[in-house]
């Protein structure tokens, strides 16, 4: 299994989905049933390549980049293919082949409109190869490549399959769909950080000795100060624009409630649990450990907008009456946690801001899931016109009060470790950072939880419980199918065995994080 | 044996520590070693009644009852090893590494279990008490529409509060903590068709969620302070004074308290507990009167010496006592005016919560913890009986009941034994313990507990006082007079009333495990533990308290009786009971959930989440749509020399490769974003270029 180990195991889960795109393009648009079992073939063999690498890692030496390789691309610039992961890529990388497959299970029969099975796996696919690159990229060009890849099909999926409700927006005349509004509002924003964060690549490369691309070397050259000072800052603020339009980090937020409440259900999925992790992995693999200096300074910035981003999330979710836009507006704080988190540079915060991801990843994927599956029953998202849903769908109802529960970090369940241990890093963050800024951030943030509680427990209370509206009696609401089911199930698997033994992402990051934060911070 | 679970550990990927106090060894050796199984069995069942249970033929009731019964006899067979030979054991598992700290070394997650005195004594309670309720509710619940998911709710609370008290370290609390929490949440909005059930669950959740802040801040501080979660950790650094936990334990302390203030529904956390009473009444019964609400009251005491060592948090236990006090006196004149007979027994708790806080408050450990053994006893059957009466007249409300005592003898009989203990009539559980309290209070006063220890003294023998007037009037309005409801009033089943005789039994007899210099294991069981408690409880008897807090009881019966033994004949002597000013302020219970209400939680929900959301369409949106505007603006002029067929060229290879989609999309297409893009490039191209000049 030698060339398995080395960078075929990596290469075949990243490609494998984008192979599969090109197989899925000569296939003709009528042959649906073939289309879906090659779209499911594929993304079943990459999950399974990365489990396989999931199996052969190693937990011991979890700091070091594994199963890499590191072959001459470019050569006009120094940029290679360097691949690896190390033990805070790994989860990730397997949440997202995860999160694929279930994505693609899901869409058996929840086709929205314009139906066309073969475009909308084609995209989904070419998200796969996108996300799973990102995390395993040691090169800044090839980071960045991947990085926007995902850009466009999210785009086209939201563009073309998206919510199809007029809006007018205030200042112009004429009303714009939705889905046309959310998915340019998405690509434009998102190309506007990037552009920066491009900009900030290239100036690492100029100011690197020799030029280089390659992170694992910039890693060792951040260690010794090389981008210290005036210079090193404004590269942070780039690379932080980028980033954090990403997270997505207040006040550069706004383009995530549309862009999720407007994109099909399976596109918000892979926007929660996949996308919003990008910029908080740039974060980590990349601005942290090059410009450790710079994130010091910055970092109690960077604090003070996390906070801010879990109250006025919370807030903006008690003042929803759509409960797609609800469960949007939660990633907001959710994501806030996270950022809080990576802010303190410490072990327990990136510990914590690694398994916050994969919770977030697992929950919000599971709750867009089941948001998604009740309109389409109910044709409507309004929260008022729901109700007694657990009279109705009981087992639809009960996954969503679960999923709910795991959302406001119950103890016990997946959520509640990133919640804690941000807040407990936030107590304690690197020495020499304010710990008048981050404990009050700490006690913030528990004040936030009071109010994530808040608006979870409403829109239970809204969604599910009371007497049905007169509106549904009659109706055929089927409970969930087994599609559903078997998208399902497995996230509620994994929120259960994640809060119950942490150590699933623990065992992964404890030796990796150390590394970094030694290394970086020398702490 | 622990070598074996020591391999289980290593093999699911985490080290296994025990540290031995006191090795019981051999077959007690033994039950310690496999106590986690007590935590363990609940939860099992809760995920079996989930998956099977309805199809079984008592419909999941034998798992949940199964469960607690085997939680029953593990407690009390810990128990009575734990009487013949004191132990001290726990057991370590670890989960993970967290992030090391400078000087103290690792930061460590565990799950574990301790056995010693005071876990062996709420497993007892939860088991004991949990059993009486659990098989009362096969009753009391037949025919619910949800008769299963009750069953899993209230495994799952069993589960959960079995966490909380077998917890070794403090992330395990928490987690219990909370478990408890949502078994409640679900519990009390049990019936959710009606909102205003969810509404009380959601109240509940909340409120405790508030004051969870606390618990999480105290619990950081202390972790991060001592370098280890482990509650012995954390008072070896107690005992050994340390200086860095000693500048920050006040806080710490402090925290811990206002979330032990939360589950125990203290002063001003109390809202959350009469609206709790909207749940099923054996919910009410196990986990609102006799065992979740005294989790608050278990911290505190797992975490006495904290509070108790000078230079600690001591400061703390004088909020502490003050906040017991005021709890104790003002909820139990509330339980004066009430109607619902649930809702007098819910201020009744609050008001003995305030005892048993008071007591920890005046560094009275035993005393607040053998309150807390007994009113389970009595606390548990009182509200199993009201459930019975409610059961038979299918109504909550006393102004609907009387003359049940002809109709309901065994309900009579036992409500007027819980009635007499929770009075404090010698020789019932309840004067032991309540006497002890007294006694403690009294002792605090003149060993430096000052003015607070004097002040809450003289409430408590005044709540003494207002305890024996509202349950006389309790057991007058409802067991006395003539029927004033529908229908005919009918004795429960056996499965209801055998479980009152039983809790009966042992709220008459709790009380003499613990008999001042006379016969006290029960001081003995909660001083075997791992640390030293630095108890301050009276040592003998204090006679003069005895008699005192006799006479006031029975001045309160006294009372009671004269206005409420009759019925319609007294009205008018009732009406003088409702005093001016003091009757309408103790109906609106102070006002205070109109405060909640009107003054924080309408403002957040309403103008201050739609302030957000203005914000966040017009301001920020604003912004940004802005820029939108002008760019499209600013593309008028730039339409004609940017090379228009370039970009589209660009954009239409880019179309062909997403395959078919591009087609579609290009209908969809307003034109607009090729611009921006080309735009956003050629800046960036320029800020490159500008930034390397610069630079």
């Amino acid at each position: 299994m030698s060339w398995f180990d080395q960078g075929w195991g990596l290469s075949l889960t990243v490609f494998l989905p984008l192979v599969g795109v090109g197989m899925l393009l000569l296939i003709p648009k009528s042959q649906e049933r073939l289309i879906k079992f090659v779209a499911l073939g594929f993304g079943l063999a990459s999950f399974a390549a990365s489990i396989l690498l999931l199996f052969r890692f190693e937990f011991g030496s979890s700091e070091a980049f594994q199963f890499g390789t590191d072959l001459t691309w470019i050569p006009a610039i120094g940029s290679n293919y360097h691949i690896g992961i190390d033990g805070i890529s790994l989860p990730m990388m397997v949440l997202s082949t995860f999160i694929t497959v279930l994505a693609i299970v899901y869409s058996w029969n929840h086709w929205p409109d314009p139906h066309n099975p073969k475009a909308f796996l084609a995209l989904i696919l070419l998200l796969a190869t996108g996300m799973a690159g990102t995390f395993v990229a040691l090169d800044l060009i090839l980071f960045f490549i991947f990085f926007e890849l995902v850009l466009l099909p999210m785009y086209f999926m939201i563009g073309v399959w998206g919510d199809r409700t007029m809006i007018r927006l205030p200042g112009f005349k004429r009303e714009v769909e939705t889905r046309l509004y959310a998915s340019i509002k998405f690509f434009l924003f998102t190309l506007f950080g990037s552009a920066f964060m491009l900009l900030g690549f290239l100036a690492i490369y100029f100011k690197s000795d020799p030029h280089t691309f390659d992170i694992v070397a910039l890693h060792q050259a951040g260690s010794m100060g090389v981008f210290d000072g005036t210079y090193g800052m404004w590269v942070f603020a780039a690379l932080f624009l980028g980033f954090a339009v990403k997270v997505p980090m207040w006040p550069l937020h706004t383009w995530l409630p549309d862009a999720h409440t407007a994109a099909p259900t399976v596109g918000s999925v892979l926007l929660a649990a996949i996308l919003l992790k990008l910029g908080a992995y740039g974060f980590i693999r990349i601005s942290l450990p090059i410009l450790p200096e710079q994130a010091q300074t910055w970092a109690p910035a960077i604090a003070i907008l996390a906070v801010i981003a879990i109250v006025y999330g919370s807030l903006a979710c008690l003042a929803q009456t759509d409960m797609k836009r609800l469960i949007a507006f939660s990633s907001v704080g959710h994501m806030g946690f996270v950022m809080l988190a990576i802010s303190t540079l410490t072990e327990a915060g990136l510990n914590a801001a690694v398994i916050g991801m994969v919770a977030h990843g697992v929950i919000t994927g599971l709750l867009f899931f089941i948001a998604g599956s009740m309109a389409h029953r109910y044709h409507t998202r309004e929260m008022a016109r729901l109700g007694g849903n657990q009279t109705l769908m009981p087992i639809m109802a009960g996954i969503l009060a679960f999923t709910a529960m795991a959302s406001l970090g119950l103890p016990g369940l997946a959520g509640f470790w990133g919640e804690f241990m941000a807040l407990l890093g936030a107590f304690n963050p690197l020495a020499g950072l304010s710990l008048g800024v981050f404990r009050t951030a700490m006690v913030v943030g528990a004040v936030g939880t009071v109010l994530t509680a808040g608006y979870l427990l409403w829109m239970l209370q809204k969604v599910n419980l009371g007497e049905p509206s007169e509106e549904w009696l009659g109706k055929d609401l089927h409970d969930a199918d087994r599609f559903e089911l078997a998208a399902w199930v497995p996230l509620v698997v994994a929120i259960l065995a994640i809060g119950i033994w942490p150590k699933i992402v623990f065992g992964a990051t404890e030796g990796a994080v150390a590394n970094l934060i030694k290394t970086a911070f020398g702490g | 044996m622990t070598t074996l679970l020591g391999l289980l550990a290593l093999a699911e990927g985490g080290e296994h520590a025990v540290e031995v106090v006191t090795d019981p060894g051999g077959f007690v050796g033994v039950l310690a070693d496999f106590a986690w199984l007590i935590p363990v069995v609940p939860l099992l069942a809760t995920f079996a009644i989930v998956l099977v249970g309805k199809r079984l033929p008592l419909k999941g009731w034998e798992l949940a009852e199964g469960a607690i019964g085997f939680v029953a006899i593990y407690a009390v067979a810990l128990l009575i090893a734990n009487w013949v030979t004191p132990m001290a054991v726990e057991h370590h598992i670890e989960i993970s590494r967290i992030g090391s700290l400078p000087g103290l070394g690792d930061l460590v997650l565990e799950w574990g279990w301790v056995v010693d005195g005071l876990s062996i004594m709420m497993f007892t309670v939860v088991g004991v008490v949990g059993f009486f309720v659990f098989t009362y509710a096969k009753g009391y619940m037949e025919g619910d529409v949800r008769f299963t998911f009750f069953f899993a709710s209230f495994s799952l609370f069993a589960g959960g509060m079995l966490v909380l008290v077998i917890a070794p370290n403090l992330i395990q609390l928490i987690v219990g903590w909370e478990l408890v929490g949502v078994a409640s949440y679900l519990l009390i909005g049990h019936w959710w068709e009606d909102h205003d059930n969810n509404a009380a669950a959601i109240k509940a959740f909340i409120t405790n969620k508030i004051a969870d802040v606390g618990l999480f801040v105290g619990v950081i501080i202390l972790g991060i302070t001592v370098g280890s979660f482990r509650i012995t950790d954390v008072l070896d650094a107690v005992a050994r004074h340390d200086s860095a936990l000693a500048a920050v334990a006040f806080w710490a302390g402090l925290g811990l308290f206002i979330g032990a203030m939360g589950k125990s529904a203290q002063m001003p956390f109390h809202v959350w507990l009469p609206d709790a009473m909207a749940g099923p009444t054996p919910v009410s019964s196990l986990m609102h009167a006799a065992t979740m609400v005294t989790a608050g009251v278990y911290l505190v005491g797992r975490m006495f010496p904290l509070y108790q060592t000078g230079g600690m948090a001591d400061d703390v236990k004088t909020i502490i006592i003050l906040a017991g006090g005021a709890t104790l006196l003002l909820t139990g004149l509330i339980a004066l005016v009430q109607d619902d007979i649930k809702k007098v027994l819910a201020y009744s708790t609050l008001s003995q919560l305030g005892y048993m806080t008071a007591a920890m408050g005046a560094g009275a450990y035993t005393a607040g913890l053998f309150h807390l053994f007994t009113h389970a006893f009595f606390k548990g059957l009182l509200f199993l009986a009201a459930g019975s009466v409610i059961h038979g007249v299918h109504s909550n409300n006393m102004s609907d009941m009387g003359g049940l005592r002809r109709f309901m003898p065994s309900t009579y009989k036992t409500f007027l034994i819980g009635s007499v203990a929770l009075a404090g009539i010698f020789p019932l559980s309840g004067f032991w313990s309540k006497d002890e309290i007294l006694a403690s209070l009294s002792n605090d006063a003149s060993h430096g507990g000052g003015a607070a220890a004097t002040l809450v003294l003289v409430l408590a023998i005044l709540g003494a006082f207002i305890t024996a007037f509202y349950m006389t009037r309790a057991v007058y309005l409802t067991f006395f007079g003539e029927y004033r409801g529908d229908g005919h009033p009918h004795e429960s089943p056996r499965v209801m009333t055998y479980p009152l005789w039983g809790l009966a039994a042992l709220a008459a007899v709790a009380g003499f495990v613990n008999i001042p210099g006379v016969y006290t294991p029960f001081t003995e069981w909660l001083a075997s533990r791992i640390h030293v408690m630095g108890d301050h409880h009276a040592g003998g008897l204090n006679w003069a308290l005895a008699l005192i807090g006799t006479a006031v009881a029975l001045a309160g019966i006294a009372a009671g009786t004269r206005l409420f033994r009759r019925d319609a004949a007294t009205q008018a002597e009732r009406d003088r009971f409702r005093i001016p000013v003091l009757y309408p302020l103790l109906e609106h219970k102070y006002y205070f959930d109109d405060l909640y209400l009107n003054g924080i939680v309408g403002p957040i929900k309403g103008p201050i989440a739609r302030f957000v959301v203005w914000t966040n369409q017009v301001v920020i949106d604003g912004v940004v749509n802005a820029f939108g505007a002008a760019a499209r603006f600013a593309s008028g002029y730039v339409y004609g020399w940017v090379d228009q067929r370039g970009i589209d060229l660009a954009i239409n290879v880019v179309a062909a490769g997403a395959g078919e989609a591009g087609g579609v999309v290009r209908k969809a297409q307003t034109g607009k974003v090729q611009q921006y893009a080309g735009a956003l490039f050629a800046g960036a191209v320029l800020l490159v270029v500008g930034f390397l000049i610069f630079s």
